[in-house]
């Protein structure tokens, strides 16, 4: 540093060899370069797989729980890639949550067909929701997305459907907690590299042209609002599939699942580890969700907790866990002398 | 009815001028704004319980430590990320969430904090009873938007609230600091929705809850009413007002809520940019 503030060095920073040599099909060139790909990916996802199946029965529900809201916050992620700033991600996973606890309760559908059912269903429910509001865009969107699930909550209370204020309880549980903690790392995973692998395709490189500029994607001859219901109706199945799992796994659906949790947690998530890049809301969600298991005594203080993580990373780290790490790994700083 | 009627309408106004004001302006959806408005209610309370402050002075100590705050909050928080859409609408939104659920983890549930009224008593008008509080409600709304409108229109600092809101750039240009008015519109912005807290709610207790209430009720009049337009605000929340009147007379009480949604779907369907937003704001927002 205090060749720095000499004034003759200036820090500079660029991207490490090996990071540009395995950008492409070159990575195939040498193990070396393989594992260089292969290391930040296979790593959490053999570390959570171990750490899943080894801790007692009670971190098992921690792991679902902490699995679940990372998809949330992936979905939010995925949405806000789309443009799309949605505060409500209670939305997705009550809708999901009623469709899937509805199915069981009054159809007495076995479990393996009320989760697809209640992810597609709650998928389709929401997108349709917010079909009248897909033109609109940034903080107008935000706004609506805010209040339905709130609304919502109010409906199920004024009008006593799907069990009113107690709930449908006494829905079929999963067989075992092997089989739930097995299914809810796949879908987590299977929904973290299938949205990136999407986004990364041309297909997705419509829904980022829109965040981006969505007049000029107009001007492209695109129809911008059919590809946002698309998006919207991808991000809400995720949302939906959570909201299905969570019924079956705590074997009850009622009005918490119209809980402000669910959307305040994904995007804290989303915050700590960086907006934009998949795998940081899902890193960010794996970090909070057991913090606040640990916090657990201080009840209703959690928030508050969240909320000051929330603040602090939005004005002081703006760029994330995510951010930060992935450029430790894929660059490296040095000083040049400036001329 | 028709009383009870337009006083709704009067409470919804009074709430929702304050987010409307700071959004106008500095272009800042301050989700904080139910937060500021219950956390109003609770130092109001406090400074008329515990420390025995007269009903007035406490008042007016509420409304300017909440624009103290308001404007701190742009000052410390706010100025850093302006412009950045999601990152201004989770910031305010998280320090509403840090504020509510402190207020609810320190217990203040319960009947007993209510403001007291200022003055008791009713009086009968077309065969309705109504105290003179709700009656006061209505008063207060014409006072603070004629206020607003001398405000904005005659003094210099108005002046300035305008022309940011207008043209950031030009303003600029011209000697106003905008930052420095974002932070007095939102302070103002605070400040009115502590003076709505202080107004309104002596009708009621004082409940956390409430405060998610009120930002959806400000939220429902302002995309409702055209954000931005005060004159769109006091159009729409006499519809809604009214419409959740009716409900509740006719149909049920639960469904008062449900009435903003549909309205909400409903003009933004048919007209997007709210009854009487403006062309710049059919861009921004469609």
């Amino acid at each position: 540093m205090s060749e720095a503030a000499a004034g003759n060095f200036r820090k500079e920073r660029i991207a490490r060899g090996i990071k540009a040599r395995s950008d492409d099909i070159y990575a195939l060139v040498s193990y070396k370069e393989m594992w260089y790909l292969l290391f930040p990916r296979l790593v959490p996802i053999v570390a959570v797989a171990v750490i899943a199946l080894i801790v007692p029965l009670y971190w098992k529900k921690v792991v679902v729980t902490t699995c679940i809201f990372a998809m949330l916050a992936v979905s939010w992620d995925f949405l806000s890639s789309c443009g799309m700033l949605c505060l409500g991600q209670a939305l997705f996973f009550g809708m999901g949550s009623f469709a899937a606890g509805g199915l069981n309760h009054y159809l007495h559908l076995p479990l393996w067909a009320t989760i697809p059912a209640g992810t597609v269903l709650g998928g389709l429910v929401s997108t349709i929701i917010l079909l009248p509001v897909i033109r609109l865009r940034g903080i107008y969107f935000a706004m609506v997305t805010l209040m339905l699930p709130l609304m919502l909550m109010r409906l199920i209370e004024a009008t006593r459907i799907l069990g009113g204020t107690e709930g449908l309880t006494g829905l079929s549980p999963f067989p075992s907690e092997w089989v739930e903690v097995v299914l809810v790392l796949a879908a987590m995973w299977c929904a973290l590299f299938g949205l990136r692998r999407l986004i990364a395709s041309d297909f997705g490189l419509i829904f980022v042209s829109i965040r981006d500029n969505d007049r000029a994607t107009m001007a492209c001859g695109i129809n911008i609002y059919a590809k946002k219901a698309q998006a919207l109706f991808i991000g809400s199945c995720i949302g939906a599939f959570c909201g299905a799992f969570m019924t079956h796994s705590y074997m009850f659906t009622g009005m918490p699942v119209f809980a402000l949790e669910f959307s305040i947690l994904p995007i804290a998530a989303s915050a700590v580890g960086g907006i934009g890049t998949l795998a940081g809301p899902l890193m960010g969600a794996m970090i909070l969700v057991p913090l606040s298991e640990v916090l657990r005594e201080f009840g209703s203080l959690r928030i508050v907790f969240y909320g000051l993580i929330l603040v602090v990373c939005v004005v002081a780290l703006p760029e994330g866990i995510f951010h930060y790490l992935s450029r430790k790994y894929n660059e490296m700083e040095r000083w040049v002398r400036i001329d | 009815m028709l009383i009870y009627g337009l006083i709704n309408s009067a409470v919804l106004a009074l709430m929702a001028l304050g987010f409307n004001l700071t959004f106008g302006i500095s272009g800042v959806a301050n989700f904080s704004y139910g937060a500021i408005y219950v956390v109003a209610g609770f130092v109001a309370w406090g400074l008329m319980e515990k420390l025995h402050a007269p009903h007035l002075l406490a008042d007016a100590a509420t409304i300017g430590l909440a624009a103290v705050f308001g404007f701190y909050l742009y000052k410390l928080v706010l100025k850093r990320i302006r412009g950045l859409v999601i990152s201004e609408v989770i910031a305010t939104f998280a320090v509403s969430l840090v504020m509510l659920e402190l207020l609810r983890y320190i217990g203040f549930i319960g009947f007993r904090y209510s403001l007291p009224v200022f003055i008791d008593g009713s009086v009968e008008i077309f065969d309705a009873f109504v105290d003179i509080q709700r009656l006061l409600i209505i008063g207060f709304g014409i006072v603070v938007l004629f206020a607003l409108y001398v405000f904005t229109h005659y003094t210099k600092m108005g002046l300035a609230f305008r022309g940011i809101a207008q043209e950031e750039h030009t303003s600029l240009s011209l000697g106003i600091n905008p930052d420095r008015i974002a932070a007095w519109s939102m302070g103002i912005g605070s400040g009115l929705g502590a003076f709505a807290a202080v107004v309104i709610l002596p009708l009621g207790t004082i409940t956390v809850d409430s405060g998610y209430d009120v930002l959806i009720n400000a939220l429902s009049v302002c995309i409702v009413g055209g954000l931005g337009s005060t004159f769109g605000v006091i159009v729409a929340s006499f519809i809604i007002g009214y419409a959740q009147t009716l409900t509740a007379t006719y149909i049920s009480s639960h469904y008062t809520m449900i009435v903003s949604l549909v309205a909400i779907l409903f003009i933004l369907a048919v007209r997007p940019s709210g009854l009487l937003g403006r062309q710049k704001e059919l861009e921004e927002r469609v």
